[in-house]
């Protein structure tokens, strides 16, 4: 027996890894839910109510995928250029730093610019944090892959060390912690009263942008040549370094907005646990959406609905909570298998 | 060795034929392999020779024929069945794990480094002895990764007789080592023969050839053209069955040329590996006229092919495009300059695999002709292709497949299509009908003598002496990175080609190298 590469998956083929990824995961859930003292079905039943059952829960879903989709695109973007960004989570920190520097009045801008003026800034400071290793990577040929990676820890001392320093907020009662942002730089929230805020509608926004570039524009041609053969991609003329100069920018900004939604949409201030590893997560939900911006979209639904679902179902069921992140790593690796898996087949000899 | 010695056989290929598609890789190849000789084995690249030793170490199944070693068939498809008779081979690129000493590395497949009943220090003696009779120097307690080139490949010799090899298969042995190395190989092959070992070279340098073999078995298309005991032939002989010396007629008039598009003066480039680069090289591609660059290949045709590309610029000497040097020099100037490339590869080079014929077809132009500030014009790119596929004959369900899909003619009929349509004047066709069938190379070919006629200057690199005779109306051979003087149409002969291809005649024409070994 031995694997044969299939020369042309057809369209069916080529959706088959998501789902029998989602299937695998829901499977072993099902066993560890089971090995957990609970029954699967109730399980797996609470934490889809936990997730979509209510008004309020689906809200908290949509909220939760909000910074997954912001991540899981700027993963997708960048690696479809292969361009391998580890860094999301320190680009997503250096929006927020950003956000609740200019947020806090600092530079005492206009009312009206504050929060555009807020947006861009995390963009740039994201695309910038990029940028770093993306030079390292065209002119000294270093792995970006190790630097992204490392600058991530780096980076969130720094943020520590902010929230120590400068960025203190002098009224926190000594908690590492900024100031709250003016009321003029919080992005409002789409129906009065309920929690989800305008960086959802943003997110989806970014979606259809970035699907716009991919299949519109020259900049999405030439990404995806460099990402399939850049030797290829450079004989032809296309500016190589250029292109990924450029992928680094628009995968770091991506990022950095993903740090802007989550303090001034959701949480109004900075602190050093803002993110619990949207940028990593952001790998997972780009995978699971094959790179694809519109899939993105739904990879971050399925992925906050599991935490979200499985934080009420872990109340009601006593199931640890933990269950959830045993999904979502259960998912990745089942995603890898299963997109080796659909492009080769087992053949007899 | 005299072939009417009665030596016993240890290797007889017989009839083995094998096909990729159209492709015919190995047709009809029967040989006998002796105790004690060393069989050259010459052809140019693609011509067989590394299907033929992939076929008899198991790596592919013939179509048709068999193998038998000493005196027992060995059964197709089954890799270790060639290395249990005693066969060794020495790949080109080496197959060494970098981290391991020497010793390991040579026990490595043999025993499990860590099984109990591995004594290193036995392991070690055996090697000492081995390296000691073969005049293999080497230390078994090296680091592989610290040895240089030649080191490792003694490294892999060593393995083969390790494994007490009884046939050794060395795969352009010389190809990476320096004249002194390959002399002391040489000395280790005497020895093995000496001691029983018959050898299978293969190489295409001709002087080596003479020096180490027997007798000569020279591979083309597929076919073996021609077998010689190496004391009743000589280089310029080897040089012309290697390349192919039956002259057609040529199908192809000669056109009067017109005025050089594109000229060359003393233009160097740096050596990129083990790959020269252009040594003061003069050269100038007129209109209406087909250019041949004849040569084996690694001599230069590599850093000639990058440079009309525009991949590297001149460090030394002058490039004049239509009469002025250009300023910024890259792919993208050198297409708009006119400059129609056709790359040796296209899989890797000419074509993305994964995008369909419509994103492969406007690769080139898609900035200047099938976008607007930054748009793309998706419906205009899939006319293009499609006006592409009717045009120039590409077999494809359509525009929308994987270009991965098509055979080599129709990839090559595409990305010839892709250049001829923007009206180049100069056109650089590298291997251009390499790998291809007959019709594909008809096509190929009739398609670069019409550009020819419009009045486009082209240069053609090939190692097919036939396709160089027949297509060009002027014929340079390069050499090492150097070049030798023009031959009209008509006016060389395969055997004076042959020679300049083996590096002769050019000190005598005055022409030295540019580097630091020039007198």
């Amino acid at each position: 027996m031995r694997l044969e590469p299939i020369a042309s998956p057809s369209a069916a083929r080529r959706i088959m890894p998501p789902v029998l990824a989602i299937l695998a995961t829901v499977l072993v859930a099902s066993l560890l839910a089971m090995v957990a003292g609970g029954n699967p079905f109730a399980v797996l039943g609470l934490i889809l109510k936990g997730a979509f059952g209510s008004k309020f829960a689906l809200l908290e879903t949509l909220n939760s995928a909000t910074p997954l989709i912001f991540t899981g695109l700027a993963i997708a973007v960048a690696f479809r250029a292969k361009l391998w960004n580890i860094g999301a989570e320190a680009q997503l920190y250096a929006g927020a730093v950003l956000t609740v520097v200019l947020g806090t009045g600092a530079l005492g801008l206009p009312a009206y610019l504050l929060l555009p003026l807020c947006a861009v800034a995390a963009m740039l400071a994201g695309a910038m944090l990029l940028l770093g290793p993306a030079l390292l990577k065209t002119r000294l040929g270093v792995d970006e892959v190790v630097t992204t990676l490392l600058f991530n820890f780096i980076f969130l001392l720094f943020v520590s060390y902010l929230l120590e320093g400068p960025l203190k907020d002098p009224m926190g009662m000594g908690w590492p912690k900024s100031a709250r942002l003016l009321p003029e730089a919080r992005l409002p929230r789409i129906v009065e009263g309920l929690r989800l805020h305008w960086g959802f509608a943003l997110a989806l926004i970014a979606a259809l942008v970035i699907w716009v570039i991919n299949t519109r524009t020259t900049l999405g041609y030439e990404m995806r040549a460099v990402g399939q053969n850049a030797q290829a991609a450079a004989f032809a003329g296309i500016p190589v370094t250029r292109v990924i100069l450029k992928t680094a920018l628009l995968s770091g900004g991506l990022a950095g907005l993903a740090g802007f939604s989550e303090v001034s949409g959701l949480k109004g201030s900075l602190t050093s646990d803002l993110s619990p590893g949207f940028g990593y997560t952001g790998i997972v939900v780009a995978m699971l959406a094959l790179l694809h911006p519109l899939g993105v979209v739904l990879a971050a639904l399925f992925v906050a609905a599991i935490f979200v679902g499985a934080d009420s179902m872990s109340r009601a069921a006593g199931v640890p909570s933990y269950l959830a992140d045993i999904m979502l790593a259960s998912a990745l690796l089942f995603m890898v298998l299963a997109i080796l898996l659909t492009k080769f087949r087992l053949r007899r000899d | 060795m005299s072939t009417t010695q009665k030596a016993q056989v240890v290797l007889r290929l017989q009839g083995v034929t094998k096909r990729f598609g159209p492709v015919t890789a190995n047709e009809n190849v029967s040989f006998d392999l002796h105790r004690g000789e060393v069989i050259a084995l010459l052809g140019e690249n693609g011509a067989g020779k590394t299907t033929l030793m992939n076929i008899l170490f198991g790596q592919y199944t013939a179509d048709a024929g068999s193998v038998e070693l000493f005196g027992v068939p060995l059964p197709p498809g089954a890799p270790r069945a060639a290395l249990d008779a005693g066969v060794g081979m020495v790949h080109q690129h080496f197959t060494l794990a970098d981290n391991l000493a020497v010793w390991e590395n040579i026990v490595l497949g043999v025993d499990h480094l860590t099984a109990p009943s591995l004594k290193p220090r036995e392991v070690k003696a055996r090697i000492r002895d081995l390296s000691q009779r073969f005049h293999l120097k080497v230390d078994p307690d090296a680091r592989v990764g610290q040895l240089t080139v030649g080191e490792r490949q003694r490294v892999e010799i060593l393995k083969a007789l390790y494994r007490d090899a009884r046939i050794l298969i060395l795969d352009e042995p010389t190809a990476v080592l320096t004249p002194q190395e390959a002399e002391a190989l040489f000395a280790t092959l005497r020895e093995a023969i000496a001691s029983g070992l018959a050898v299978i070279f293969i190489s295409h340098k001709l002087h080596e050839v003479m020096s180490i073999s027997h007798r000569v078995i020279v591979l083309r298309h597929g076919k073996l053209v021609a077998e010689r005991a190496t004391d009743t032939t000589n280089r310029e002989e080897l040089a012309a069955l290697m390349v192919g010396a039956e002259v057609s007629a040529p199908t192809i008039a000669a056109s009067p040329p017109g005025a050089p598009l594109l000229s060359l003066r003393a233009v160097s480039t740096p050596d990129q590996g083990a790959a020269p680069g252009l040594k003061a090289l003069d050269l100038d591609l007129c209109a209406g006229q087909i250019t041949g660059l004849a040569g084996v290949s690694g001599n230069g045709q590599a850093a000639l092919s990058d440079l009309l590309s525009g991949l590297i610029r001149p460090a030394n000497g002058e490039m004049q495009l239509h009469g002025t040097t250009p300023h910024r020099w890259s792919p993208r100037t050198a297409i708009a300059n006119g400059i129609a490339r056709i790359p040796e590869d296209r899989h890797k080079t000419g074509t993305i695999a994964d995008f369909d014929l419509t994103e492969n077809a406007i690769l080139e132009t898609y900035a200047t002709r099938f976008s607007r500030r930054g748009w793309m014009n998706w419906p205009k790119a899939r006319a293009f292709a499609e006006s592409l596929i009717k045009t120039y004959d590409v077999r494809c369900p359509g525009p929308d497949i994987r270009i991965r899909l098509l055979s080599g003619g129709n990839m090559q009929k595409l990305i010839l299509g892709r250049v001829l349509e923007e009206a180049p004047d100069i056109i650089l066709a590298n291997q251009p009908v390499r790998g291809l069938d007959i019709g594909a190379v008809n096509y190929v070919h009739s398609m670069l003598a019409q550009a020819r006629d419009r009045g486009a200057a082209v240069l053609l690199i090939s190692e097919d002496l036939d396709e160089i005779m027949r297509l060009s109306d002027v014929t340079h051979v390069i050499s090492e990175g150097r070049l030798s003087p023009a031959f009209a149409r008509g006016t060389m002969r395969p055997e004076e080609l042959g020679s300049w291809m083996a590096g002769h005649g050019f000190d005598s024409h005055g022409i030295t190298p540019g580097g630091p070994d020039a007198a």
